[in-house]
């Protein structure tokens, strides 16, 4: 019947009645729980309601995500940098750069952030230059006393910041790995310097593998966040719902608020995220669709 | 005049793989020369110490009189800066056997590159420059497209306007139309030719022995790191003197 070959094929489709049943099972759970959670009296949702944007918790928040934003601004520039520094052709910056990366991946972020809030009862002062050559109370060299009163908030940047900069390197690091090694010949081929083909031909190309855990680094920066306390630092959404629920007795509304504020952003940042790995993916769609 | 190529006693190992073994030769300005022999003979590596992307071990090489990744001076012989060495890959055009095109720029991108990169050009003259590039090796409606939107034999004709952007005196082809497809591999060589006409110095590892015969001025048969024989394409066709030559054109012919 070759007549019949050019028809388009009517056929009964598949029928998946196990996935059915699985989904109306998990769909009439969560009805269920919703509705136990909106009359659950612990939930108290008058009280999530009356702190969400309370002008204590909405500044906290924007505190979390300064913190987030900086220390992540300042991990990607610094971790670019230790990443580029590992595979440099100068054996100093490839030292520099995995004890880096050994010291500050090695230890715990807690235990770094509780350092860092220390470090002006372990150093009094900072000094570059030759000690004690001094003329008339001038020394030879830049000295600057370190307060005792340091911001609180920058000190937290800083710790989470090079700390981050450590797992940074190494996503970095993938992504300049997974670039072909004809890409960098065939730069270096055109004269391009070791620097112009790294900028202009191989991070490019890395961004696209970089992008997806970045994402992921981001995200768990805004969460990580909450653990500044160690500086101590108590202004940023965790610490400062933790210290509302302790003059309410209250505690599971406000962490309900703190939870919806950091879903928000996150949910922010994925938005954010598929708009950049799309503008990245140049070259590759094009790539994956000539495939097909 | 000066030859435009000359290796003196080229070694040059990996480890202990002894590849280069003594390679001596020279190529006239305007001379096309094939490099010919099974794989393994270090064709393609003698071509990557050409523009110094390999470090040789001992011997020499010059290009347009100037040794190749090192100053002499005196008895000493200094390695050179990385912009130094740098310069000297620009004035050396390379083509290579997987086109290496950059997949996130377009075909007029991948020739304007170096331009604007390396010889500082504005980008609107790189343009400019660069379409005249891709019309000639018959790509001017492919501009916009990326590398993954081309067929290999049109990747690999925007990798030779690529090298010829930086207005090279001499081009080295790493076996062009090997990764082709057998019906793509004529445009390839039919731009190698016009490139060749112009009175372009080239080196090309090849195994199109139609196009050595047609085209080269020179052949030289390669095998286990050392150059077996070398001579006029015709000649050594159709009448090849070692047995080595022999064997191996036996296979490919």
């Amino acid at each position: 019947m070759p007549s019949t070959k050019h028809e388009p094929i009517k056929a009964v489709p598949l029928r998946h009645p196990v996935r059915w049943a699985v989904a109306l099972f998990l769909a009439l759970s969560t009805v269920a729980f919703i509705v136990d959670a909106a009359h659950r009296s612990a939930y108290d949702w008058s009280a999530f309601g009356k702190y969400l944007f309370d002008p204590r918790v909405t500044k906290a928040a924007g505190v979390t995500l300064a913190l987030t934003g900086l220390s992540m601004l300042i991990a990607i520039v610094l971790g670019v940098a230790l990443a580029i520094m590992r595979r440099s052709p100068n054996p100093i910056f490839r030292t520099v750069s995995w004890v880096f990366i050994w010291g500050f991946r090695g230890t715990p972020v807690y235990v770094q952030l509780v350092f860092w809030g220390l470090l002006s009862t372990i150093y009094h002062s900072f000094f570059i230059g030759i000690p004690d050559i001094h003329f008339h109370n001038f020394y030879l060299g830049f000295h600057q006393a370190i307060s005792q009163n340091a911001s609180l908030f920058w000190i937290a940047v800083l710790g989470l910041s090079l700390n981050e900069a450590a797992y940074m390197a190494e996503i970095v690091r993938a992504g300049l790995l997974s670039v072909d090694n004809g890409q960098e010949e065939a730069a270096t081929s055109l004269g391009m310097s070791w620097w112009a083909t790294m900028r202009y031909i191989v991070i490019p190309q890395a961004m696209r593998i970089i992008i997806p855990p970045t994402g992921n680094e981001i995200v768990s920066m805004l969460k990580t966040t909450s653990l500044v306390t160690a500086v101590p630092l108590v202004t940023d959404l965790y610490a400062r719902t933790r210290d509302i629920s302790a003059e309410t007795y209250n505690p599971v509304p406000l962490l309900l608020v703190a939870s919806a504020w950091y879903l928000f952003f996150t949910t922010l940042l994925m938005v954010v995220q598929y708009f950049v790995e799309k503008r990245f993916a140049r070259g590759h769609t094009a790539l994956l669709e000539a495939n097909v | 005049m000066t030859p435009m190529v000359i290796a003196e006693e080229v070694h040059k190992s990996y480890g202990s793989n002894h590849v280069l073994r003594g390679i001596s030769l020279e190529v006239a300005r305007g001379e096309v020369m094939c490099l010919v022999g099974p794989s393994g003979s270090g064709k393609s590596t003698f071509l990557r110490c050409i523009n110094h992307l390999e470090k040789i071990n001992s011997g020499r090489i010059s290009v347009d009189g100037t040794l190749i990744g090192y100053r002499e001076h005196g008895e000493k012989l200094y390695e050179l800066k990385p912009r130094e060495a740098a310069a000297q890959r620009s004035g050396i055009g390379m083509v290579f056997q997987k086109f290496n095109l950059f997949p996130h720029l377009t075909a007029l991108q991948n020739v304007t590159a170096g331009m604007i990169r390396v010889q500082g050009i504005n980008q609107s003259d790189a343009e400019v420059e660069g379409k005249k590039l891709l019309a000639r090796v018959g790509l001017a409606e492919k501009l916009e497209h990326y590398p993954a939107h081309l067929s290999g034999g049109q990747q690999q004709r925007v990798a030779i306007a690529r090298s010829l952007a930086m207005k090279p005196k001499l081009m080295l082809f790493d076996e062009p139309t090997s990764a082709l497809d057998p019906e793509l591999v004529g445009e390839v060589l039919d731009v190698m030719k016009e490139l060749a006409s112009t009175g372009m110095t080239m080196i090309v590892v090849t195994h199109e022995m139609g196009f050595a015969r047609e085209v080269a001025d020179s052949m030289v048969f390669m095998d286990g790191g050392v150059v077996v024989e070398a001579g006029k394409p015709t000649e050594i066709l159709s009448n090849p003197q070692h047995d080595r030559t022999k064997s191996f054109l036996s296979k490919v012919l």
